[in-house]
């Protein structure tokens, strides 16, 4: 495990060298979306598709210019978020992580088309690990029920698209040194899955 | 017979959204920051210290602990000497509640419908489960419920000859099925007996209790400590990112069953379980 000062958005080297255990802060921009973001994304994607099929080779950015995806998800980085209002004079409320395991459905979907980091807390599934690998992409997790610390590394945050869904709407957000753990890195190890072990390891030895 | 006005239990219930949102009771929090202490991974202690951080941070500037300030969950024990004035109590209730999450500055967390999915904008409605006891006051908890938690819930129709031990293996199922997604170090909040719905609805009472307390049945406080003992040994840890303090209690509930049944329902709960009493 180290630390690591991570700026966003992503180049590809970067994401190369963080490993599965390695404690980042982050600092730069990220996006949040969290469940109903993510499918009307998807959908906004398939549909698109359906109704002409050059849609289906479009990357990120082609989907941001044709209106489909409200920004450029290349390089870029979600945190599935779902904040508390902001009182007077705040940036943002209460702001920490929501269950990841969600978004799995839409997930392989969004990373084929460029997103590169995510945010979140908890398990993903075999699809999102495998779409992770294949798009050199990473999973960090932020402390769950971390929310008021969490909400000070939030320096801006403005919605910029589907403000409809209220706390559930996509805000474009400038964060410094925002604490997060890498669970699983582009080549798919996975923290989840080894950190107990290790843990318990470790444990019977000291034993 | 003593006459209670619903706007009395309209400010109440505005007030206790807010205060549980910000503010653990003394219980909760001296266990989540206990922890600290006996936590021997230090990602762990890393992940506890930053929990107690958080807890700080949102006493000092009065935002919620988490931002899943929940669906508001009530307990609601009414004295049958009591004659309410005003609207229904579950009106009073609700209006409670969008008074309390929309000025409080909360979540609104809430869809009108589970498949079409329209936020109602007010955290409205409540859940709300009366009891009927002797007295002439009302009796209000309120325990706002995350759902990160309420997901990795589970019920199991157990059978008698399943015993102890299926009760053991079926709470530690749960746990572990449960992992980083509940939000670890956790409340495991456990319903004994009764029927299908009575089991769900008394693990959901068991996550109340005070922290550090134990059931009055002396084997039921053994099974308690013994289970708490059995998810610490998991390695889950804090986050799911190892460690040794995945649970900070172990709260069974208990209730006479039929003679072909034991149903088990276990109601799992973050780190923040929050809840506030008030008597009116």
């Amino acid at each position: 495990m180290s630390n690591k000062e991570i700026t966003l958005p992503f180049n590809k080297e970067e994401v190369a060298e963080l490993k599965a255990g390695d404690y980042v802060y982050i600092t730069g921009t990220i996006y949040s979306a969290r469940d109903a973001a993510h499918k009307r994304m998807y959908e906004a994607i398939k549909d698109a598709e359906n109704g002409d099929s050059s849609i289906i080779d479009c990357n990120g950015a082609q989907l941001y210019e044709k209106g489909i995806l409200p920004f450029d998800i290349t390089g870029n980085t979600i945190y599935y978020l779902g904040p508390t209002p902001a009182k007077e004079g705040q940036v943002i409320g209460s702001a920490g992580p929501t269950t990841s395991t969600r978004m799995d459905k839409y997930t392989p979907l969004i990373l084929d088309k460029g997103l590169t980091g995510m945010i979140g807390k908890g398990k993903r599934s075999k699809d999102v690990v495998e779409a992770i690998i294949r798009n050199k992409a990473v999973y960090f997790a932020a402390v769950g029920g971390a929310g008021a610390l969490l909400s000070k590394c939030i320096k801006e945050s403005e919605v910029i698209a589907y403000d409809d869904l209220g706390t559930e709407a996509i805000r474009k957000m400038m964060v410094e040194n925002f604490p997060a753990i890498v669970v699983i890195d582009s080549e798919g190890n996975n923290l989840y899955e080894t950190a107990v072990e290790d843990y318990l390891r470790s444990n019977n030895r000291a034993l | 017979m003593r006459t209670i006005y619903t706007q009395e239990i309209i400010d109440n219930v505005k007030e206790m959204c807010i205060e549980a949102n910000i503010h653990l009771s003394k219980d909760m929090e001296k266990a989540v920051r206990e922890s600290v202490s006996t936590e021997d991974s230090p990602l762990g202690k890393q992940i506890l210290n930053q929990l107690c951080e958080n807890l700080d941070i949102a006493a000092a500037d009065s935002i919620p602990i988490c931002q899943d300030t929940g669906m508001a969950v009530f307990f609601v024990n009414v004295g049958q000497d009591v004659h309410i004035e005003g609207m229904s109590i579950s009106d009073a209730i609700n209006e409670g509640v969008r008074l309390g999450y929309t000025e409080g500055y909360l979540r609104k967390s809430v869809v009108r419908d589970p498949l079409l999915r329209e936020n109602t904008k007010d955290n409205t409605p409540a859940i709300i489960h009366y009891d009927i006891v002797p007295g002439d006051k009302i009796e209000i908890t309120i325990a706002p419920k995350g759902f990160g938690s309420e997901n990795m819930s589970r019920v199991f129709m157990l059978k008698p000859a399943d015993g102890e031990e299926g009760v053991k293996n079926a709470v530690l199922t749960a746990v572990k099925e449960a992992g980083p997604n509940a939000c670890p170090p956790v409340f495991v909040g456990v319903g004994l007996g009764g029927d299908f719905e009575l089991a769900a609805l008394l693990a959901k009472k068991a996550l109340t209790r005070k922290a550090g307390t134990h059931s009055e049945h002396e084997h039921i406080a053994r099974i308690e400590k013994e289970l708490l003992e059995a998810i610490n040994s998991t390695g889950i840890g804090p986050g799911g990112l190892g460690g040794r303090t995945t649970a900070l209690a172990v709260n069974i509930e208990t209730y006479a069953t039929h003679i072909a049944g034991m149903p088990l329902a276990v109601n799992m709960c973050c780190h923040v379980n929050r809840h506030v009493t008030r008597v009116i």
